[in-house]
């Protein structure tokens, strides 16, 4: 037999057992709102299935690598922002924007080819920040990333000329629809689990487990945080390109702390350290969240639902401090009926230490 | 030179609000290894308190600035970080930001979203002139403040016995507590500290710019934050030199940097963090031995 083609049959395997449940849960979750037909739903639906993008791409590198991080919103704000100077039809610029360098000027790219490059910018910005950011860990690495968002957010703030400042980017394109941020969002979740376990994934979660351990077997593990940071960077840029081609028009303070905490909750409640996780928190905190919204709204007091959210968050944090999932993935194999049977094993936990050892065995 | 110590006298100023916000924080985190999201909170409530107390008279208002904030800050132990005591310093983080959230939420749901101005006292807004230059009333008191602030807390953290079991507890909790410093009570002392520092600097800040928003503290905390790391996480007074440094760093870059260029003048502090913690991740003013050995 071919080892080569074993390995790529069971990595493959491996990978779709991992997908299965979350992908399932998120066509689920499609199917009943399309099912349901109401406009509001889908609005919501949209909106959750580009917050799982950035989810997603949130857990690519803090689930993975352990490494906190506050800054990544602003991965968001760039794909939002560049994503709007390459779509806004160039007559309509010229209105809006009359002191944008020429290239950006008469740029006028489609959907896909524009969402990879809005991406690709915010990459690219992870890249120069990276360089510095990687080297720090623990507690250093989360306020450099905090750092880092007040530092895109001024920026943002005062760069008249590209951003409008403090004034609202607007007539962007709204083309993102309830079918095409679901089809992003599976296309995300195959990327992040086969990055999840692929050999620098699998050495990242080693690192997160126990650095010094992880260090002592040979693995780089700056080298490891660096290209999870540029491709969380990346798949959160394709979340804000997504989240500004559907709201058409948004301002430097939409990407700052509030929705940094949001997206949190929602790694948090999920579980931080399963792309589960990351599937179930969004999907739970968008409900409870929709639901408080409209408590908010009936009761009359603003901010009741943002209060709620962070009682949610703290109570979980205090009782179930590995979320939903237990930080564990939700799989699907071919004994799992027999383990049913059985009961679980000891040692049953995916996305610790032990998948390494696991996929090494 | 008149510009020159004019600015000194800013630098000044501004270095011992940032000082106070870094104090507060790193009380807290020596102890329990938590960076308080929620500190700037704290001073965002004070700064309330003192939109409900204007028109009173001034020892009214300093009390209930000062006292709100602490009581406050000690709830915030009590209710949420009590238990989770035994979490890791990111758990912590997060919780303190769900805790930021929330004070934030139910202060606009309480007053207003958007920013209420406060009527202050004739005496702050004062300025008076020696030698050529304009001297706000605010600044010196600013100032005279922290370092009465800074003398009490080390002659509290230095000759009481409190002071000694926090600093024990800092330098090593287990330890600490093996040897009988009762660890809810150190903390709740910690804790009670920061929200009294917070109270100081809602006096000083929004004397300075007359307003209250419920978001004024997310600013401040940031501040405090990167304070805390460029001086040294885990000292106290590393902090405290942090906060000047910073406080001063802002108010150079503010005059010294080209026109079109101050908006900006944040990009160019925090840039300048994050290159400082890549060159010196154990802080400004501590040695580079303090990583865990394995």
């Amino acid at each position: 037999m071919n080892r080569l083609g074993n390995g790529i049959v069971d990595g493959a395997r491996d990978a779709l057992s991992r997908i299965a449940i979350p992908g399932l849960i998120m066509l689920v979750v499609y199917a009943l709102i399309w099912i349901s037909g109401d406009a509001v739903l889908i609005r919501v639906g949209t909106q959750m299935f580009i917050n799982m993008v950035v989810v997603l791409g949130l857990y690519s590198f803090v689930g993975t690598s352990g490494v906190m991080s506050f800054g990544h919103i602003s991965f968001m704000a760039i794909g939002a922002y560049a994503g709007a100077l390459l779509t806004i039809p160039p007559a309509q610029k010229a209105v809006i924007l009359p002191d944008l360098v020429h290239w950006l000027q008469v740029a006028d790219v489609s959907t896909i080819p524009a969402a990879l490059l809005a991406a690709g910018a915010a990459a690219i910005f992870a890249l120069v920040m990276g360089v510095a950011l990687m080297r720090l860990s623990g507690l250093a690495a989360g306020i450099a990333t905090l750092a880092m968002i007040q530092i895109v957010f001024t920026v943002a703030r005062n760069w008249d000329d590209v951003t409008r400042g403090t004034g609202s980017m607007l007539g962007v394109p709204t083309n993102t629809t309830l079918t095409s941020a679901l089809i992003w969002a599976l296309a995300i979740l195959v990327v992040v689990v086969v990055f999840q376990r692929s050999r620098i994934g699998l050495r990242l979660q080693a690192s997160r487990e126990d650095p010094h351990a992880a260090a002592g077997v040979g693995i780089n593990i700056y080298r490891e945080r660096f290209i999870a940071f540029v491709l969380s960077a990346f798949i959160v840029g394709i979340g804000g390109f997504l989240h500004g081609q559907f709201v058409g028009v948004f301002s430097p303070d939409s990407f700052y702390l509030s929705l940094t905490f949001v997206t949190l909750a929602m790694l948090v409640v999920g579980g931080m350290t399963s792309v589960a996780g990351a599937v179930v928190g969004t999907v739970v905190i968008s409900v409870v969240s929709e639901i408080l919204q409209r408590v908010d709204q009936s009761v009359g007091i603003t901010g009741m639902h943002e209060m709620g959210l962070s009682l949610i968050m703290l109570l979980f944090l205090i009782l179930l401090p590995a979320g939903i999932t237990g930080g564990r993935e939700l799989m699907i194999r071919r004994d799992s009926f027999r383990r049913w049977r059985r009961g679980p094993r000891a040692g049953d936990g995916e996305g610790t230490a032990e998948g390494v050892s696991e996929s090494a065995a | 030179m008149s510009e020159l110590l004019q600015n000194a006298i800013d630098a000044a100023s501004l270095g011992s609000l940032y000082a106070l916000v870094a104090l507060g924080i790193a009380l807290i985190f020596g102890i329990m290894r938590l960076i308080n999201f929620a500190h700037g909170d704290l001073v965002m409530v004070g700064g309330y308190i003192m939109l409900s107390l204007a028109g009173q008279p001034w020892p009214i208002l300093v009390a209930g600035a000062i006292l709100v904030p602490m009581i406050a800050a000690l709830l915030m132990d009590r209710m949420a970080f009590r238990f989770l005591r035994d979490s890791d310093p990111s758990t912590l983080l997060i919780a303190s930001f769900a805790l930021s959230v929330f004070l934030q939420n139910l202060i606009s749901a309480i007053y207003t979203p958007t920013a209420s101005s406060v009527e202050l006292p004739a005496l702050v807004t004062k300025s008076f002139e020696i030698g050529g230059i304009r001297v706000a009333a605010l600044s010196v008191m600013t100032i005279a403040g922290t370092a009465l602030l800074l003398i009490a807390l080390a002659i509290f953290m230095g000759r009481t016995s409190w002071g000694v079991q926090m600093r024990a507890a800092a330098q090593d909790f287990v330890m600490a507590r093996l040897v009988g410093v009762r660890a809810n009570i150190v903390i709740a002392m910690a804790f009670g500290l920061s929200g009294l520092l917070a109270g100081a600097v809602a006096l000083s800040f929004v004397a300075q710019t007359g307003t209250v928003t419920p978001t004024l503290g997310v600013q401040l905390a940031a501040v405090g934050f990167v304070s805390v790391v460029l001086g040294g996480m885990g000292s106290i007074p590393a902090a405290a030199g942090g906060g000047f440094l910073l406080g001063a760093a802002t108010v150079a870059l503010q005059s010294f940097l080209p026109l079109e260029l101050r908006p900006y003048r944040d990009v160019f502090v925090f840039a300048a963090v994050i290159g400082l913690l890549v060159m010196r991740p154990q802080g400004l003013f501590l040695r580079g031995d303090r990583e865990t050995r394995v």
